[in-house]
Formats: structure tokens, C-alpha cells, sequence
């Protein structure tokens, strides 16, 4: 096994006279196991590994920087990708914002983020948990009609960053999984409920709860009706919130600000949401599963808060973003993986939590709609816009108490709105997989559309 | 060109090499050898498919070249099937040592049973790449200056363009496939694509357009298309979402325009009618072959052969060749898309609707080019003969239940009807409805059929799509707007 800062740093040394380079070198393995009527339905093992090498040659006019990337790290490969990025970097408009992090002396935090314990589990431990996982959920509720996909899935991930400006960053985490999407019926009409659950590693998954959960979620739905079209308040599940929360992420990105891209630029200082909302990304809370030291561009990441009180305190940037506004790095450059190059992004964003319970919510809202789950936020929320459309399923909340099941409706207000809107933050929050944690969220106001 | 003593292509030859087959990825003896490992400890059934991709990608934002970028991926995933379980393993080392490897990983799930013998390999059917102007072989100069001509132009349709964005896209995916039924074939998919997305600014905030030009073809395609006509169209997307009002809620008709609204039947039938669903009773079509299951004008058809079109292969990820399957015909279901593994359990012939996202990917049912059959109508006639309702130039996605078959899709440019005609622009919002209901609802089809470029996820993995349809009407569907 390469050491990957070792082979990072030995790349980072071809580099020639008047170029700098950045290296990213990724290995990973990964086990996913299904379980389908009682029996393995697919075993995946895999290992993957990977090179993204970034090319600056400075110009009079600006830096020009050239990418390439490859799912190899054999030497012949790698010769290759350095001279694709080389010559990539010849085609780029020279630019003087652009440039490469430099170390900021802000130290890395001690995170744990690998379960020690996981290259230890047995295969056959993982498969009797997707197995055990599907039996719970088929066995609780004779109303449970089939079990569409059972899961159990791991990973562990080791990046390694070096550059020509000194940076020197590795990292190394896990993470295991379980997924489940149950389908109910009743009346001759099917309903689906789903559940997932993300730990570091295996023994932190309870596999009971998880079943149950789906399930529930499931049962809960039927006979679900369409319901009419009015203005209503509506309660967000944790998933919910963990996913409007993804998509304001985006404007938060100073790549978006200082591109024009975002609501929020220009905002600083402003009220922009409800003097409830306080929104921080801190990758080194490692409570978020998405928790790193280390950024995408191998600075420290660190705590930022982002909305205080309601009040718009900042953005988050990565180096490049950071010099057209004016500021430093936040240590938020985000990438995906060794094919991708960094952009300014939040990471671990989490709602500052109220002290009201989820049954306390709907106490509070009284009547309006509990929203279970929505579909095509990636077609219907617009982050440059703002405009925010989803389909919803979900329950009635009448007096306070979860009612009749609703379906095929749509919730619909824009982002902006969204913000200033909240009334309740919930105390409930669930550490998701993704850029964000979720808990329940109540909303004074959206559009719902049905019949 | 394959190194000294291996089977794999030397990794130093220049991609995208003229003249190289993709018969040197992996050699027909180290084949025989990974699939006769891969059954050593028993198993119906054995395949290996490698892969070698290299794209290519080019970015302008800020009138400013961002960036040009080169991904190149190689491997092999052997996968193994024993009774109702697959074994699955994948490896970037195309060497016979580390494909046997993975064939002993995928093998893992097959115990203790006897060797099964894999059917010697067929004859190798060897499919050429068909795209005439290869990426590899287009100076970097010309995608900068396709860069600037689709700026300029989305520049020029209106002061209130605050930002464009360009993004050139390029990829060619040689891949071969053979298995222990003796399928040994190949393919060399080029696939060329272009965006445009431009931001307007104004009084009422920021606006979007967006406009695709993609297809399984090379540079070639920027011959054909008008560029800066593309560019300019999703400029005046943006700009004229400016004055847009919110979309009304409630159920009202809605005409879709020909192209992109055939994302609609890719989501109210067409993942209902993908094998694995059926088979799994996850999807509300399951049993009802022969059965009306929309409205009569309905014929929709799943073609992987549409030449050129976005998700057009000339055999599936699992060697089959492609196919024209009609799924529903005048509103009678007539047949279900089938990858191997589900034809198997269907005691039936796959229909070649077996695809993958990388050689990392265990194959599933995929749609390929799905579109409904144009109609005898005037297009304009079916705006005119609309009282009242939404017409919708441009879909931006869709996501589908396929068990209670509740779809959403939404919009990304789209305008009132009143009176027979197209009043205002709407903002962007959500459609939804369910997949039977709605394909009942089918009450005009026109005659100006249109294809649109797609990218389709699912359980994670994301593959190129072709979507149609001519200009159509839905008589009710619920629009999600926030209108008051």
C-alpha cells in the first residue's frame, strides 16, 4: 500500500520551472451488501483509486490552470495526467484572482472520523445485516406487502493533498449504512416509506429502528388522499430541512457570490431570515458525518457561521473565491473526489437547534401539513432564482396531533420566503449523510397545490 | 499496441489513438481464463465487462476560459450469478492478475458448489465508433472558440444577461463484454455535448435559462446545430422569466411542447415499466400487459438505435444488441424493458436494456431513447383549442414513485394560457401527478415530434437518456405554482 501524501508529494516535485502543481490522490474500498426475501440479492466489493492533478503556470495578465484526472494510480497514468493538465492549462483565459491555496496557520482539529473496528467485520456479518434488516421490516406490519431494496453498505476513504505552495494534508474516514424502502398496502393501494441511517461504522447502526422506521413511514401513508389547494404552514421532517438547508447551501458558496449567482449576495449584515435561525457549517464538528480537518483545497476547515440570529453574517470561500471577494480563505473548498477540482462549498451545515420536541411543534403550528417527504428538488428549486417547488407526501396536523395521510400534492413557496418564514426549529436533530443535519422545521406559510 | 507481456493497452498510447480497436483492452485467452475463474467455485452464470473511458470537458464563465479538464477511467467489473444472488467486483487493473482477482472477489458469494464451465466465446462482434469528427482528434482552440461564440451570442440577446455560463462535454466509452453464455461483443460510443446557461437580472431578482445540445455523435454535431441560435434561445429563457408571475395551483390542462416534455412519459411509465420493478411488484404496471394503461392516442416506444440520439448505443452493457421495443401501443401495455438478469427470472429474451454507469456499476434496467409516437394535430390548434391552462416550453427534470406511481417534473420555461393563447411567463415550479392517471389524460398529440437530451439516475447510477414527444395536452394535472 503506497503511502498517498508520499506519492502526492513526489508528484508535487516534478513540478517545472514557472508551473505550480496541486495533487489529489484518493483510494478507496467499499462492501454493499442486498438483501432480497431473505437471501443475498447482490454482493459488490470493490477498491478504487485515483489521481486529479492541477496545472498553474503564471502569465503576465493572470495564472492559468489546467485539470486533468484518471481512476488510476500507476506511474503511467499518472506520467499522463500531468501532461494532459499541463496542456490544458495552456487554453485558460489568464485570470489574476486565480491561485493556489497557501498554508494559513490555521491548525488542523483532531477528528475521529474512521471506525478502527470496520476492516475487522467479517463479510458475512454485513450480509446477515442486510438480511436481518429485511426479515425486521417484512415480519412487523402484515400490511408490509414487499420490500423494494434492504442494504447494508461501508466504506473507508484515504485522500492525500500536496502542492508546490506547501500544502500537505491526508485524510482518512468510514462510514456504514443501511437503507430500506418498505412498501405498504391497504385497500388495494400501495404506499412507500423509506429510512436510512449512516454511522462510522457497523455497531453504531441499529438495524431494528432503522426497519421500523421505514415501515412506519410506510404504514402511515395509507390512505392517503389528494388534498385541495390553499396556503397552509407546514412542518418539514428532519430529512426535509436537511434538504432545503442542501440547497441554500448554495447561495451561501462565495463562488455563487461573487459570481452574481446568489439571493444573498450584497446581504451581508441584513436580516435574511427569521431571528430563529442561526446556521453554522462546522466540518469539525465530527457529530456530521461529512465532518474533515482538512478542506478541499488542504487548508484546516473551521467553524463559520453563516446566519446568526437571522441577521447574514458571511459566506463560505475557497482560495480563488476568497481573492475576488476581497477576504481569506474559509478553509470550505469542497470537491468531488479525485476527478473534480475545488469550488467554494459548505460542508456540515447545521441549524442552531430550538428546545421544542417534534409533538411540541405541531402543539405550536395546530393545524397545517406535516411534510414526510418531497420529490424533484432538483428540478424545482432554483437556487439562483430562488424559487422552490416540490412534490410532497406527508400528513395533516389537526390540533396540534398528526392527522389523515395526504398525497400527490405540491408545497411551494421560494427560498428567500422560506428563511423569513420559520417558527419553530426543532431540538430533534438527525446527523444525515450529505452537506447538511436535519430537524424538524415549522414554516408560518407555503403554497400547497392538489385538487 | 499492447505493452510487452500484458493484456492491457500500454496506458502511455495516446487515447483516442485512430486505428486502436477496443479489442486490446483485454485479450479472448485472459477472457477465458477471468470467466473460468469466476465459476471455479460454481454459478449459472459469469461476465466480464471492461471499460475504457476518456472525456474531456471546457468551461467559460465570466467570459473567461475557467477551465479545461481530461478524466480518463479504465477497469473491469466481473460480476457472477449463483441462483438469486450476484457477486460483484470491480478493478481499475486490467492486468490478468488483478482480473482474476476480482473474478475470485465476485466469485465469493458462490460456495463450495463444483466448477461450472463457461460456453466458449462467440465470434467477437466488433461495433466501430461511428462518430465522424472524434474529440480526441479537435485542436482545444476550437472548443475555446465554441466557447466564445455561445457567449457572444447569449450576450447579445439582451442588456439584462448578467452571466453565462458554457460548458463543452466530450466523451468516448469503449467497452467489451463477454460471458460464460458466449456473448463477446464490443462498442466505441462517442458523445458530444454543450450548455448554455444564462443568468438575467432584474428588478425582480435573477432568472435562469438553460439550453442542451447533446448527442452520441463527435464534433460534428456543431456543424449541424446553430450554435449561437442555441445560446441566444436560453438567454431569452432568462430573460423572459423577468416578468414572470408566479404559476397558479390547482389541477388545469397542460401542453407540453414537443421535446423535452417527453421527460413526462420517461417518469409516469417509463421507470413503471423497467423488468426489475415489475418483478419486484414495486410498480403499479405490474400485471397489466394487454391492459389499456393510457389513453388510446398513446404508442410509446423505447429505441436504443436511434442513431445520434443522446442514449443511443449499438449493444447494451451486457453485450445485447440494441433494440426498438414498443412499450404501450395505442394505450394497450404491450411489453416491459429486460436487462438479463430479469429476463432470466422472465424465462424471456433481454429486450437490450441492459446499461451501467461504469465498469464500478452492476448493470439494471435502463430506459434508453423513450418517446411517444407523434400525433395528426395542428400544435398551434391545441394551444388554441386550451381555455385555460399552462403551457410548458421547457422541462428542467422529473423523479417518479414507481410503486404508488406518483411523478413530479418541473418546469423551466413556461406561460399561461388564456383564451387559446400563451399570456405570461411563469416561474419556475413543480407538476405532479400520478403515472395512470395522468397517461389517461392524454386528450391531443401533434405532429411536431422532438428528442431531448437527458441524464437518467437511479439507485445512484446516472446514464444518457433520449426523451420525445410532439407538442401534446394533458386535460387536468396539478401545478405547483405560489400564486396567492
Amino acid at each position: 500500500m503506497t503511502d498517498l501524501l508520499t506519492l502526492a508529494t513526489s508528484i508535487v516535485e516534478r513540478a517545472a520551472a514557472g508551473e505550480l502543481l496541486e495533487v489529489y490522490a484518493a483510494t478507496g474500498t467499499e462492501t454493499e451488501v442486498r438483501s432480497y426475501q431473505g437471501d443475498v440479492e447482490s454482493l459488490t466489493s470493490a477498491a478504487t483509486s485515483g489521481v486529479g492533478i492541477r496545472v498553474l503556470v503564471q502569465d503576465p495578465r493572470g495564472a492559468r490552470v489546467g485539470f486533468a484526472s484518471a481512476g488510476s494510480l500507476s506511474p503511467d497514468v499518472i506520467d499522463e495526467v500531468l501532461a494532459d493538465a499541463r496542456d490544458n492549462a495552456r487554453f485558460a483565459t489568464p485570470d489574476e484572482m486565480v491561485a493556489f491555496a497557501t498554508p494559513d496557520g490555521v491548525p488542523f482539529a483532531e477528528l475521529v472520523l474512521e471506525d478502527d473496528a470496520l476492516s475487522s467485520v467479517p463479510t458475512d456479518t454485513k450480509i446477515a445485516m442486510a438480511i436481518e434488516l429485511e426479515r425486521i421490516a417484512r415480519a412487523s406490519d402484515t400490511r408490509v406487502r414487499q420490500i423494494d431494496e434492504a442494504s447494508y453498505g461501508d466504506a473507508v476513504v484515504e485522500s492525500a493533498m500536496a502542492s508546490t505552495t506547501g500544502i500537505r494534508a491526508n485524510t482518512r474516514r468510514s462510514m456504514s449504512w443501511l437503507s430500506l424502502a418498505a412498501i405498504a398496502t391497504a385497500g388495494g393501494r400501495d404506499q412507500t416509506g423509506y429510512a436510512s441511517a449512516a454511522r462510522r461504522g457497523p455497531d453504531a447502526l441499529d438495524v431494528e429502528a432503522t426497519a421500523l422506521e421505514a415501515v412506519h413511514r410506510a404504514t402511515r401513508m395509507l390512505g392517503a388522499t389528494k388534498p385541495g389547494s390553499t396556503h397552509s404552514p407546514v412542518v418539514f421532517d428532519p430529512r426535509v430541512t436537511a434538504t432545503v438547508l442542501a440547497v441554500i447551501a448554495s447561495a451561501l458558496s462565495g463562488e455563487t457570490v461573487t459570481k452574481g449567482r446568489s439571493f444573498f449576495a450584497d446581504r451581508v449584515g441584513e436580516v435574511v431570515a427569521s431571528p430563529l435561525v442561526t446556521l453554522v457549517d462546522d466540518p469539525t464538528d465530527q457529530r456530521h458525518l461529512s465532518a474533515s480537518h482538512t478542506d478541499g483545497e488542504g487548508l484546516a476547515c473551521r467553524r463559520n457561521v453563516l446566519i446568526d440570529a437571522g441577521v447574514l453574517r458571511g459566506f463560505v470561500f475557497d482560495t480563488v473565491s476568497a481573492r475576488r471577494a476581497g477576504t481569506a480563505s474559509t478553509g470550505s473548498a469542497v470537491r468531488g473526489g479525485y476527478g473534480g477540482t475545488p469550488s467554494a462549498g459548505c460542508r456540515a451545515l447545521l441549524l442552531e437547534p430550538g428546545e421544542l420536541d417534534p409533538e411540541a411543534i405541531l402543539a405550536e403550528v395546530g393545524d397545517g401539513v406535516y411534510v414526510q417527504s418531497v420529490t424533484g428538488v432538483h428540478s424545482g428549486v432554483n437556487p439562483i432564482s430562488g424559487d422552490f417547488s416540490v412534490g410532497a407526501e406527508g400528513l395533516r396536523i389537526h390540533d396540534g396531533v398528526l392527522g389523515e395521510p395526504l398525497r400527490e400534492m405540491t408545497v411551494a413557496s421560494t427560498l428567500q420566503r422560506l428563511l423569513l418564514d420559520v417558527v419553530a426549529i426543532g431540538s430533534d436533530v438527525e446527523w444525515l449523510p450529505g452537506v447538511a443535519a436535519g430537524q424538524t422545521l415549522a414554516i408560518s406559510d407555503a403554497a400547497l397545490s392538489g385538487n | 499496441m499492447a505493452a510487452e507481456g500484458s493484456p492491457v493497452r500500454a496506458g502511455v498510447a495516446p487515447r483516442y489513438a485512430s486505428g486502436m480497436t477496443t479489442a486490446e483492452l483485454i485479450e479472448h485467452d485472459t477472457i477465458d481464463r477471468v470467466l473460468a475463474e469466476a465459476l471455479a467455485r460454481g454459478g449459472e452464470f459469469a461476465e466480464v465487462f471492461c471499460e475504457d473511458k476518456a472525456s474531456s470537458f471546457a468551461s467559460m464563465d465570466q467570459r473567461k476560459v475557467e477551465e479545461l479538464g481530461n478524466s480518463h477511467e479504465r477497469g473491469a467489473g466481473v460480476r457472477v450469478v449463483v441462483g438469486e444472488t450476484t457477486g460483484f467486483a470491480h478493478t481499475s487493473d486490467l492486468s490478468e492478475r488483478g482480473l482474476l482477482e476480482a473474478a475470485r472477489t465476485a466469485s465469493s458469494v458462490a460456495r463450495g458448489g463444483g466448477a461450472t464451465t463457461p460456453v466458449a466465446l462467440g465470434t467477437l462482434a466488433v461495433h466501430p465508433v461511428r462518430a465522424h469528427v472524434i474529440p480526441g482528434d479537435v485542436a482545444k482552440e476550437r472548443r475555446v472558440e465554441l466557447l466564445e461564440a455561445a457567449d457572444d451570442a447569449a450576450r447579445s440577446a439582451g442588456s439584462s444577461i448578467a452571466q453565462v455560463m458554457v460548458g463543452i462535454g466530450d466523451s468516448r466509452r469503449q467497452i467489451i463484454v463477454a460471458n460464460s453464455d458466449g456473448t463477446y461483443a464490443t462498442d466505441d460510443l462517442v458523445r458530444t455535448r454543450m450548455n448554455v446557461i444564462c443568468v438575467a437580472s432584474g428588478d425582480t431578482g435573477m432568472q435562469t435559462g438553460f439550453e442542451p445540445i447533446a448527442k452520441t455523435s463527435g464534433f460534428e454535431i456543431f456543424e449541424r446545430e446553430d450554435v449561437p441560435a442555441k445560446a441566444r434561445k436560453a438567454a431569452r429563457q432568462a430573460l423572459s422569466k423577468l416578468e414572470a408571475r408566479s404559476a397558479p395551483v390547482g389541477e388545469m390542462p397542460v401542453v407540453l411542447a414537443g421535446g423535452s416534455g417527453g421527460i413526462l412519459f420517461h417518469e409516469a411509465c417509463g421507470h413503471g415499466l423497467e423488468a426489475d420493478a415489475i418483478l419486484k411488484e414495486a410498480s403499479v404496471y405490474a400485471g397489466r400487459v394487454g391492459q389499456l394503461v393510457a389513453s388510446p392516442l398513446v404508442t410509446l416506444v423505447d429505441d436504443g438505435t436511434m442513431d445520434l440520439e443522446w442514449g443511443a448505443l449499438a449493444i447494451d452493457d451486457e453485450g445485447r444488441p440494441a433494440a426498438r421495443n414498443v412499450l404501450i401501443e395505442n394505450g394497450v401495455l404491450t411489453d416491459y424493458m429486460w436487462d438479463w438478469l430479469q429476463s432470466r427470472k422472465g424465462a424471456r429474451a433481454s429486450s437490450g436494456n441492459g446499461r451501467r454507469e461504469s465498469y464500478q456499476c452492476l448493470p439494471m434496467v435502463r430506459m434508453t431513447n423513450t418517446f411517444l409516437l407523434a400525433g395528426t394535430e395542428d400544435p398551434d390548434e391545441i394551444v388554441a383549442q386550451t381555455p385555460r391552462g399552462i403551457y410548458v416550453a421547457q422541462l428542467s427534470g422529473g423523479q417518479v414513485n414507481t410503486a404508488t406511481g406518483d411523478f413530479t417534473f418541473g418546469t423551466s420555461e413556461a406561460y399561461l394560457i388564456e383564451d387559446g393563447k400563451l399570456t405570461a411567463p411563469l416561474r419556475d415550479c413543480q407538476l405532479i401527478g400520478n403515472g395512470p392517471e395522468i397517461l389517461a389524460r392524454v386528450d391531443a398529440i401533434g405532429t411536431d415530434f422532438a428528442m431531448s437530451p437527458g441524464t437518467c439516475g437511479k439507485d445512484g447510477q446516472s446514464v444518457p437518456v433520449g426523451c420525445g414527444q410532439a407538442t401534446m395536452r394533458i386535460s387536468a394535472m396539478t401545478v405547483g405554482g405560489a400564486a396567492a
